[in-house]
Parts: C-alpha cells; structure tokens; sequence
C-alpha cells in the first residue's frame, strides 16, 4: 500500500505547522480529513443544498437522496441487516445518550444494575450516571487486569440478576485494548442482556460486522474515521428502534400532530428530530468509500506495522513507561515519561510538529485505577508512517535533555 | 516560540524541587484548585498571624512543571508579605500573564520580579496559562475565604 501517495489526499499535510511538517499523532482523538470529504463539503453547499425531506422541489429531493445515500452506504460498511437500522446523530456521544436515555426510560428501574467497565470514555458513564440519579439504578464497572485489558471473566464477574444492559468500549482510547466484544454479547444474549458497544475507536480501525458481531448498539463518531464533525450514527437492532421510544422531539420524527395527540414517525425519522447536520452525512459518504478505497484490512494491517514499530522503539526507552500491555491491541501508545509531566511532553514535541494528546483523555476512572494523574497518548491514522514514530521518539529524546534525564 | 524561554533552568528547577511543597501545620486558611482538563489537582494552605501577615504558606498537589513551578515561586515570594500586599501580587501577575510587559507592583525586589517574570514564557503558550495560574488564583480563594474549588473551566 502506498502510503505516501493516501497521505497527499490529507490536504492538511500540504502546509507547516509553525515551521515544521506535521507528524500527527492524535487520531483517537480525531482524524485528518481527505480531500474529497473537504470538497463534498463545499460543492454540496455551492451547488446542491437544500434541505432534506421537507418539500418536493429538486434539490430537496435530490439532497434527501444523497443523505439516504450515505445511509446506505453506513448500512453495507457495518453490514446491518436493514438500512433503517442506521440513525444518524451528532456523534457517539450522543448515540450512547439516546440509548441510556430511551432504554432507561422504558426498561431501567430502582435497583436495576448497568455493567460498564474500568476503560470507558466519560461518553459511556455521565448519560449512564444521569439515571443513577432520576432512577436510581446502579453502575458496575468490571475491572481492567494487569496488561490494561478487559476479559470476559471480568465482565462475567459482574453480572448479577438485576444487570440490564451491558454497555463497553470496542477498542479502549487509553490502553488500546480490543475488547473480546462477540463473546461479551454471546454471554450477555445467553441472559438475556442487550450490549452497547461504543464503537468511537473500533470504526476507525477494525472490520466491522454487526450481523456477526450480534450487539444491539453500536455507536460511532464520524469525525474519527476521517469524516466531518458533527456527524455519528447509532446502529440499533430494529427490534429495539421500533420498541423503544422516540429520543428528541421536533419536526421530521412525527407522523400526525393533533391537540389532543401525537404519533410518531416511521424509522428511521423517528429518531432523526429537526434538521440533521445534512453536509456532514453526505460529506460522510465520502469518508465510508475513502475508507472502502484504500480497504479495512489494509487499514488493519498498516496501522498494526505501525503500532509495532512504535512498541518496539518506544519499548526500547529506558525512561519510558508505556501504559497497558494488552495482547489484542489497536494504534493507540500512551506512556509517561519518569520525571516529566504530560503536558510537559506534549509541549515540547509540538515544538517539533509532533501533535499528540496529554491529560486523561476522557478516562478518569482508568486514570484513578492506574494511579496516573494523566498519560501522553500516540494515536495513529493511515497516514502515519515510520517516519512519524521516529520523529516522535527524537522529540522525546529533547524532552529528556530538556528536563535532564 | 522558543521552549527555552518556557523551560528556563529555574522552572525546571522549582518543577522538580518544589519549595513549601508541605501541608503548614495550623494554617488558618486554606482552597484547593483543580484544572480539569490536565488533572492538575493543588490546595494552598495559609497561616496568617495576628497583624495578618504571611507567616506560612505551603501547598499541596501535582502537575507539570509550569504548575508545580509557579505554586513554589509563588508561595516563596508571598511569605512574610500582607494580606493586602499579597493580593496586589497575585493581580500584578495575573495582569502581567494576561497582557502587560512588565510587573507594576512596589512591593517585590527586583531580584523577586526577575524571579517571577521567568513564568511569563507561557504567554506565548495559550493552553498553558492555566498551567501557571492554578495556584494564584487558588490563593485568592484562600486569603477570601471562598468555600468553592478553584476550577480553571468555569
Ligand atoms: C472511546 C470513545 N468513546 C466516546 C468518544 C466520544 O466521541 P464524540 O465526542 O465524537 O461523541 C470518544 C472520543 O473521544 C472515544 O474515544
């Protein structure tokens, strides 16, 4: 695979950054954007905007086209089962809040347990936490082993009778632990218990098959799979979209408005309230075939290489600590450095170009598990080459002299 | 931007060794900051004595350099200082990080300020500001007895 010519499609590489070429190392985070999401953006705009299924004028219909368009292709990249088994949100974030909130309105109750684990962004705890406090329920973390990662006997140590729903991260922002998520479900499914899988760090990077995978959520942000912002989809099983009830209400979810009444609309409009971030989704199109173009398992392999790479360099460090071992891993290396503080480091290489990410990334409760006030975080894309990883293990070498080490 | 000028021997050197890095034993005024989005946890402990003076001052916390730097310069320079002299350095600095040259006030040397003026580096690091302004603000709250945590984002 041809690297090189894949990152001439980011324009952002084209330009310094403060005098340097980037080396950017903060994909968990949010990736680059090719050229051909940044124009789909434009020209929908300049050429063919207009708003989707509200009037029967051309462009409206031919915008409503396009915004199912990118339905469709969702649906045959996650392989689900039913194109309306796709609903379009303003990212993970608020996927996981409409799934804690419409299931916990409808099937959580006093004393009734949510299972999450120890590595979850606060994405997939705070919409869980809000019903600890309007329901009173419970929340049980299983807790993470040595080498940072969550085992199926973790998850089976927490089950109780009273667990409803099970909902954890595919692919761990911190750690980069992939979770054993089919036999999580197959274990949960065999007590009858739905899982959510915040799938923030699993779109970007694994092969995904939800027929075989078997979840019942799965939430994902667009803008980490080189899309634009203020996109996400929720995939749901039917049964649950048609079963649980409607999230946000507004126009384009209703089907009748009376008085006295009102009913709502048919999937997928039934949770897609008000006006959607409509360049986005069809912008996102392009991400879905950027992505189908350069292939998933190219992607796979090529971000593995680089997370080798990165192992064995970083690894190689005396005065670096990397943080989680896990056996199954995806491109994400967060380390410290003995005797330099995160934010420090983060400094010092961008210095260099190098961007990366330092603090808690969103994982207080793994922070406080791993008694680290917070962690500088490597992430890769599939622009990143070698050449990255090296430049970032010089930068750290200046940060070490920086700091006398 | 020169990371020489924000990482000048003496932050490494108060980054690493912090002074008045302890808790003063019966201090009488006390507030904790915290900085969310780095983690940086600090909690400021005063004794004033009768004429109000600094008689101790002392904290508690971790954070980066910059952080644990400007808390241990801080606390060296207010001690033995006025309440009112305090806050008139405090504001000083918090201008001079926000938009002035220099320092104004009369009351430290000028050894002191040079000491002081080492943090403005951060200035051009607009993410790190808060890094050097947790703990003054968090003496403020100290000295007027503000019940509430210090939080940078709010
Ligand atoms: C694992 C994980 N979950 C959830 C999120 C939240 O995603 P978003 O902010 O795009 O909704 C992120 C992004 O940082 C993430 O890494």
């Amino acid at each position: 695979m041809d690297i090189d010519s894949i990152k001439k499609e980011f324009p952002i590489f084209d330009n310094k950054v403060q005098n340097n070429d980037l080396v950017y190392l903060d994909s968990a985070n949010s990736s680059q954007k090719p050229r051909v999401v940044i124009d789909r953006i434009y020209d929908f705009y300049s050429k063919e905007f207009s708003n989707v299924g509200r009037s029967v004028h051309y462009l409206a219909v031919a915008a409503t086209n396009l915004y199912e368009n990118t339905r469709t292709s969702v649906q045959r990249y996650i392989n689900a089962k039913d194109k309306n088994e796709i609903v379009f949100t303003k990212g993970a974030t608020e996927a996981i809040n409409l799934v804690a909130n419409t299931f916990g309105q409808k099937y959580l109750e006093e004393g009734d347990e949510v299972l999450l684990t120890e590595l979850e962004h606060h994405s997939n705890y705070v919409p869980w936490h809000f019903l600890r406090n309007s329901k009173k329920i419970k929340i049980e973390f299983a807790e993470i082993n040595e080498a940072g990662e969550i085992t199926i006997e973790a998850i089976k140590n927490k089950i109780t009778n009273k667990t409803k729903i099970i909902s954890v991260t595919h692919l761990s922002n911190v750690t980069g632990a992939i979770l054993p998520i089919k036999e999580i479900v197959e274990l949960a499914h065999s007590k009858n218990i739905p899982v959510l899988v915040d799938g923030c760090q699993g779109a970007p990077h694994l092969k995904l098959d939800m027929q075989e995978l078997d979840c019942d959520f799965y939430a994902i942000s667009g803008h980490k799979m080189y899309g634009p912002t203020g996109i996400g989809v929720l995939y749901a099983k039917k049964k649950w979209l048609d079963d649980l009830p409607p999230y946000q209400g507004g126009g384009g979810m209703i089907n009748e408005v009376k008085k006295t009444g009102i009913s709502y609309g048919e999937l997928p409009n039934k949770y897609e309230a008000g006006t959607m971030a409509t360049a986005q989704v069809i912008a996102f199109n392009e991400s879905i075939k950027f992505m189908e173009k350069v292939g998933i398992e190219n992607i796979e392999k090529h971000e593995k290489e680089l997370l080798d790479y990165g192992l064995d360099i970083l690894g190689k460090n005396n005065s670096i600590k990397i943080v989680g071992n896990p056996k199954n891993k995806g491109g994400v290396i967060s380390f410290t450095i003995e005797g330099v503080h995160p934010h420090d480091i983060a400094t010092i290489l961008d210095e260099d170009g190098v961007a990366i990410r330092a603090g808690h990334h969103c994982c207080q409760i793994l922070h406080e598990k791993l008694k680290l006030p917070a962690t500088a975080r490597a992430s890769f894309g599939i622009y990143n080459t070698k050449d990255d990883i090296d430049q970032l293990s010089q930068s750290i070498e200046n940060c070490k002299k920086i700091f006398n080490i | 931007m020169d990371l020489k000028e924000l990482y000048q021997e003496i932050i490494l050197d108060h980054g690493k060794n912090p002074r008045n890095l302890r808790k003063t034993e019966n201090f009488n005024k006390d507030a904790k900051g915290h900085n969310p989005l780095c983690g940086d946890n600090v909690h400021i402990y005063l004794k004033l004595n009768e004429n109000k003076k600094v008689e101790d001052i002392s904290f508690e916390g971790h954070g980066c350099a910059i952080s644990m730097a400007s808390a241990s310069i801080m606390t060296d320079l207010v001690k033995g200082k006025e309440e009112a002299e305090v806050k008139e350095i405090v504001n000083d600095f918090l201008d001079m990080i926000k938009e002035k040259e220099e320092l104004q006030n009369k009351i430290l040397n000028e050894d002191e300020k040079t000491k002081l003026m080492c943090l403005s580096g951060v200035k051009q690091y607009p993410m790190r500001v808060k890094c050097a302004t947790l703990s003054w603000h968090t003496l403020t709250s100290a000295i007027d007895d503000f019940q509430k945590i210090v939080n940078t984002e709010s």
